[in-house]
């Protein structure tokens, strides 16, 4: 009976339509909800994404990636004399303003010094230049969304070799890296630690972090742990620093709120939309589904064919939705938008929507056992 | 099989014996059926006719057990419906009820030959054996040609013989017929009924049909005639005596 079940739903295409555009709309609001939630979570970290290292040792006031409080300059020997620590070097991390020669608006940029003997924690995904050349005097690498940045003031494109000033100093372009987006949409600029300190505006204390790894043989996590007793600073693996962003935006931040009312309000429509339309369906066919029973058909087998019918509707609906999100975000320049479809998102969708079709189905089904057979013998 | 039914003659094939049913609507209750005493033998063609809101369509429900009595015994092909649980009953439709509705019923998403394997499907044959068995029955309605059409695309006396069709295809002992012709014109009723008639009486099918129309009343082997809920009489068409229904006899 499940291909007359299905024949019924596909036979009649208006409603078919209505009620898988309902189950789409949805999975796309949802998903846009969701995506958008961990896009701005991933913007939250992007510094602990942009520099990688396997521990990042900061201030133990700090709760999030953003929070840049200065470390003592002795603290990166105190890491580095950890026993079980490979290799610790000074970063920082810090807002800079950058502007094109010859004057014009200045823009706000993540400015990163790395250490000039390792360039731990540079960027890896470089779409032009080379890393190396940072040592080179007045050198910068700059992302991929500065030079769209700069582009829209200047016009033309910045080149490797071009020059802009940061803190009225010239920086000159060795390197454009893929990075993802900074929170408040600033752009990140690599350099090394000395020269940070010209660029950036002036601070009495200028290391906010200092980058870490375990020697060969030892876990991230020991060594962090061992960091942290012996130094006083807090000292944590990327995943975590990662993870301590999270929750810090989830808890300080109104983005929680503003996600769920756009998650809410696809999952309201979902129920409130698609389940009405698939209880009118089911109205509207009680005749035949009264013919049905009738002729003989159990309450179990109505009810497996409505569920059918609601599952293949929501599964639809569901695979049309995630797949117009997919290349919608396919569309979308990489690491621009916060929209970040992660694996969890359809299956959390999926969950939702199942719930969604599962109600729509049950109250059908109740409608549909009370059907009395003898109804088909009325006009 | 309980006293009832073993007490029976075995030419009978439905017996109704003291029905009663009435519906409630808020307050007020309705009786429709009210000591039915009704029977019909095996290969007859027995025709329920009366005023509207008389019980006939009532009548047909309760003995092909798509409704429960508030009393009285209904016997059909041999099972006690006014005993059976509902699961048993739906059973009971799905292997020996043919259905003919007054509106067809088809369901519209599926073709001719589809619609008509319905009641194989129902009893769980696959449809590679269901349709075999269903573009038969067409042939033997004269529409094989509309196998693959949709019920949309046929006149009202095709989808009729569509729906004569689906009642006979998994062979049933009775049948029961809503006012088979009262959606369609003078003619085509006629065929329809001709066809009911022949395909029903090679294998001793029972067929009860309720109809407001005088026009078919020859068709049948006897009448049934229903007024106020009871069996007023039941007579022969071509019998100009009437017989009280207390003295009705199989």
């Amino acid at each position: 009976m499940t291909d007359i079940a299905l024949k019924m739903v596909f036979g009649e295409r208006a409603k078919y339509a209505m009620l898988v555009s309902g189950i789409c709309f949805s999975t796309i609001l949802m998903t846009q909800g969701l995506a958008l939630f961990f896009g701005i979570l991933g913007f939250s970290y992007a510094t602990a994404t942009n520099v990688r290292a396997p521990i990042w040792v900061v201030d133990p006031l700090v709760q999030q990636v953003g929070d840049n409080q200065p470390l003592r300059d002795t603290d990166v020997n105190r890491v580095r004399s950890v026993e079980g620590v490979a290799w610790a070097a000074p970063l920082y991390v810090g807002g800079a303003q950058a502007r094109l020669l010859g004057g014009g608006a200045t823009q706000p940029v993540t400015l990163v010094g790395l250490d000039a003997d390792t360039l731990a924690g540079a960027p890896t995904k470089l779409v032009a230049g080379d890393v190396q050349d940072l040592r080179r005097p007045q050198s910068v690498v700059v992302a991929e969304q500065f030079v769209e940045m700069m582009q829209r003031l200047r016009g033309e494109r910045l080149r490797v070799g071009d020059v802009f000033e940061m803190n009225d100093r010239r920086a000159q372009i060795v390197g454009i890296a893929k990075t993802a987006q900074g929170q408040g949409g600033a752009s990140y600029v690599f350099t090394t630690w000395d020269r940070a300190r010209e660029y950036a505006p002036s601070q009495r204390r200028m290391l906010t972090h200092v980058l870490a790894a375990p020697e060969p043989g030892r876990s991230d996590r020991e060594i962090a742990q061992v960091i942290s007793e012996r130094t006083g600073l807090r000292a944590i693996t990327e995943e975590e620093f990662k993870r301590m962003s999270s929750h810090w935006m989830l808890v300080n931040s109104p983005i929680p709120y503003v996600v769920g009312l756009i998650v809410g309000i696809g999952f309201v429509i979902g129920l409130g939309v698609s389940g009405q339309t698939f209880y009118t369906f089911i109205l509207e066919n009680t005749r035949h589904l009264g013919a049905l029973k009738a002729m003989g058909t159990s309450n179990l087998t109505l009810i497996r064919m409505v569920m059918t019918q609601a599952g293949v509707v929501g599964v639809v609906g569901f695979g049309i939705g995630v797949g117009v999100m997919s290349a919608f975000f396919s569309m979308l320049p990489e690491g621009r938008a916060p929209l970040r479809l992660l694996w969890p998102i359809p299956v959390i969708v999926f969950g939702a929507i199942l719930f969604i079709c599962s109600v729509a189905a049950v109250v059908s089904s109740w409608r549909v056992v009370r059907i009395e057979p003898a109804i088909v013998f009325r006009s | 099989m309980s006293s009832v039914s073993s007490n029976l003659a075995a030419n009978v094939a439905v017996h109704l014996s003291g029905v009663d049913k009435s519906f409630r609507n808020g307050d007020q209750v309705t009786s429709v059926l009210k000591q039915v005493q009704f029977t019909a033998n095996v290969g007859e063609m027995v025709l329920v006719v009366g005023p509207s809101g008389c019980g006939k369509t009532t009548l047909l429900s309760v003995l092909c057990g798509t409704l429960k009595t508030d009393g009285g015994e209904v016997v059909s092909l041999g099972h006690e419906l006014h005993r059976l649980p509902p699961a048993q009953v739906t059973q009971f439709r799905a292997r020996h009820v043919g259905f003919i509705f007054q509106q067809f019923n088809l369901l519209p998403t599926l073709t001719v030959a589809e619609n008509v394997a319905v009641p194989l499907r129902i009893q769980g044959l696959p449809l590679r054996e269901a349709l075999p068995r269903a573009r038969q029955l067409l042939e033997r309605v004269g529409i094989p040609e509309k196998a693959n059409e949709l019920p949309s695309r046929l006149s009202g006396g095709q989808q009729q013989r569509v729906a004569i069709a689906r009642a006979l295809v998994h062979e049933p002992a009775l049948i029961v017929c809503d006012e088979p012709t009262s959606a369609l014109d003078s003619a085509t009723g006629h065929q329809v009924m001709e066809l009911l008639h022949e395909v029903t009486r090679d294998r001793r099918r029972t067929v009860i049909v309720v109809t407001h129309d005088p026009r078919i009343y020859r068709y049948a082997d006897r009448l049934a005639e229903m007024e106020d809920g009871r069996i007023l009489r039941v007579e022969t068409p071509a019998d100009s005596v009437r017989i009280p229904p207390t003295s009705f006899s199989l």
